[in-house]
């Protein structure tokens, strides 16, 4: 009577093994990366109704973010700028340009420019602009450079476990209140100690608690 | 062996080059349920309306409660009798004056210049925008009352807009006097600098000079 199991069968139980730990290796790695806020959400640039251009705007023209985003030390949510705030300048320059058609039509109709928001936390995770630049966080550390970005690009995830490291090591990411608004600024030396003593002057404690987000 | 090794290094490429990569395809969240809710946040789309605007504008005339403005100095700059007033309404300090140089900074200095001498960027930059005029002329200096400015920051003049929905009322006030400040700095003499500051100087070193 033959073998049911030829002797190169042998091999079956160690490729099986080592498929397995493979897999579950790979399979640990896709979900890590794959499922990751840094993959999934991180880059994400949509295309505007207006060719606005940050790089020129407040790179080259070195306006302060606030120019535009005038609520942003004031109020939960930073304002995108009212048709009026670009008038303010095109009503006299390049009034002729096609790109600007739309801000033109946007002003005599009294319509609003529709712009595709690009950082959009869930509805369930609350987020006040105020209270974290008026604390010293600055608007790259979130934002990234955008000063240099010709199309605003999500450059950092919004995850949990993003805004967490922060609130629980604040002094990493920390800087002078009036230096918010700096696009490119480089940290002192020694400021991991100035922010400890910046924390402790100015009573700074994050919350890591659910009901500072969440409710 | 060697299929192993390629098709490790061949995963290898693919995982780590995607990151961070720029799309135009939204993020993709697996559970969307509480995402975008049945509600309108600020500056959100709300498709009900005509503008698509889910921000209301308020019915012109009406009053928020604690919002009257019922002094007219402070908010618009004048006197009850319409006469522009001749001197800020509010209670000047040296933080005010800071408070205005930052503001100034962030709004004015785009066109009329760090120093308010009309050079902001936005001029010597060649862009066609009307030229904006020096705060150290003699009429803006010695004529025009705090109030003139503060209106012309509320309603804006001639070829520049209003400031109004950037600028909250304190800050125009303190713009003012951050821009008597700049004006003062253009023309001030030797007499205005104190002792100290004169013998420093007069020893060829910089003086730092603090306002009482």
């Amino acid at each position: 009577m033959a073998q049911i199991f030829p002797k190169k069968a042998n091999l079956l139980p160690l490729l099986t093994l080592g498929a397995s730990a493979f897999g579950f290796v790979i399979a640990v790695f896709l979900v890590w990366y794959y499922f990751s806020p840094e993959f999934t959400d991180v880059g994400y640039r949509p295309e505007q109704p207006v060719e606005f251009s940050h790089e020129f705007h407040a790179g080259q023209l070195d306006m302060d973010c606030r120019y535009c985003h005038n609520w942003v030390e004031e109020a939960s949510h930073s304002n995108v700028p009212a048709t009026q705030t670009c008038m303010n300048c095109h009503n006299q320059i390049k009034t002729e340009s096609p790109k600007l058609a739309p801000v033109r039509e946007s002003w005599a109709d009294d319509v609003p420019i529709q712009w595709v928001k690009v950082h959009h936390l869930p509805d369930y995770a609350r987020f006040s602009h105020a209270s974290h630049v008026d604390a010293g966080v600055g608007c790259e550390t979130c934002h990234g450079r955008i000063d240099q970005m010709e199309v605003v690009a999500q450059s950092e995830p919004l995850s949990m476990g993003w805004c967490l490291e922060c609130h629980r090591q604040p002094e990493l990411y920390l800087r002078p209140t009036d230096e918010v608004t700096t696009m490119g600024y480089v940290q002192p030396a020694d400021f991991v100690d100035r922010n400890l003593e910046k924390v402790r002057r100015e009573g700074i404690r994050p919350p890591t608690n659910c009901s500072a987000c969440h409710y | 062996m060697r299929y192993l090794l390629l098709t490790f290094a061949a995963l290898a490429l693919v995982l780590t080059g995607c990151r961070g990569m720029e799309s135009e395809d939204p993020p993709v969240h697996l559970n969307q349920d509480m995402d975008f809710q049945e509600r309108y946040d600020a500056q959100e789309e709300n498709p009900f309306f005509a503008d698509n605007a889910a921000m209301r504008k308020p019915v012109s005339g009406t009053v928020a409660r604690g919002l009257l403005r019922e002094n007219n100095a402070l908010y618009t700059g004048r006197t009850d009798d319409g006469v522009l007033v001749e001197t800020t309404p509010i209670s000047v300090s040296e933080a005010v004056v800071q408070r205005g140089k930052e503001r100034y900074d962030i709004y004015c200095s785009v066109c009329h210049g760090l120093a308010g001498d009309g050079q902001g960027i936005i001029m010597t930059g060649d862009y066609g925008y009307t030229p904006a005029p020096t705060f150290h002329a003699d009429r803006l200096r010695n004529e025009e009352p705090d109030g003139h400015f503060y209106d012309v920051i509320t309603n804006g003049i001639r070829s520049m807009p209003g400031y109004a929905s950037q600028i909250a009322v304190r800050d125009r006030w303190a713009i003012v006097t951050y821009i008597r400040a700049l004006q003062r700095s253009q023309n001030a003499s030797e007499g205005d600098l104190p002792e100290s500051a004169l013998v420093e100087i007069e020893q060829g070193q910089s003086a730092n000079i603090t306002v009482e």
